[in-house]
């Protein structure tokens, strides 16, 4: 087992809602990565940033992880979820919702 | 890199029934917008549909090609 998947999997372990991103939640580095944050905000998520352009190795890895060649990329409970046009359809679609468990139903 | 129509036909070659749209979002050929419509995505998850599409795509995502704003769709919309 790679080094970088050993440190993909806790980085999953530890947080429900794990957003890999180009920069921070305060300074998206990429407008879809920002368009992410801000979803995920509106939805009232608690969740992690990782930031992948500090960090070769796990932009690398992550990509083979999940066999998802772009960032940004969402996951939930340790499943991948998708970028930033699926979370976007899911989010209009009331799905993502559903998949955070926030809002009141 | 890739002109429109390049990406198109490439697409095209691997989803033959598809209707495809391919628009460029900055000028510069390589922020990519396609629009993909085809019975081949069927009971696929769209994680599923959009992973055929970079399969299809191949190495231009690793380079050529910066940013893809991607919409799949077994059918068109009602």
């Amino acid at each position: 087992m790679s080094d970088a998947r050993t440190r993909i999997e806790e980085l999953l372990k530890s947080h429900k809602v794990m957003l890999f991103m180009k920069g921070t939640r305060q300074f998206p580095a990429c407008g879809f990565s920002n368009t992410v944050v801000q979803i995920l905000k509106k939805e009232g998520a608690t969740f992690e940033t990782f930031n992948i352009l500090a960090d070769p190795e796990i932009r690398q890895g992550l990509k083979d992880y999940s066999s998802w060649p772009t960032y940004p990329q969402l996951y939930v409970d340790g499943k991948f979820v998708g970028g930033c046009d699926i979370v976007t359809e899911m989010h209009q679609a009331g799905e993502l919702r559903a998949l955070l468990g926030t809002g009141a139903s | 890199m890739p002109s429109l129509e390049d990406v198109r036909s490439l697409l095209l070659a691997s989803f033959p029934q598809a209707r495809i749209e391919v628009s460029d979002l900055t000028g510069t050929q390589d922020h990519l917008q396609v629009v993909i419509v085809t019975p081949a995505f069927e009971g696929k998850t769209r994680v599923e549909q959009h992973k055929l599409v970079y399969a299809a795509l191949g190495d231009l995502m690793n380079g050529p090609i910066h940013a893809l704003a991607l919409t799949t769709r077994a059918s068109e919309l009602p």
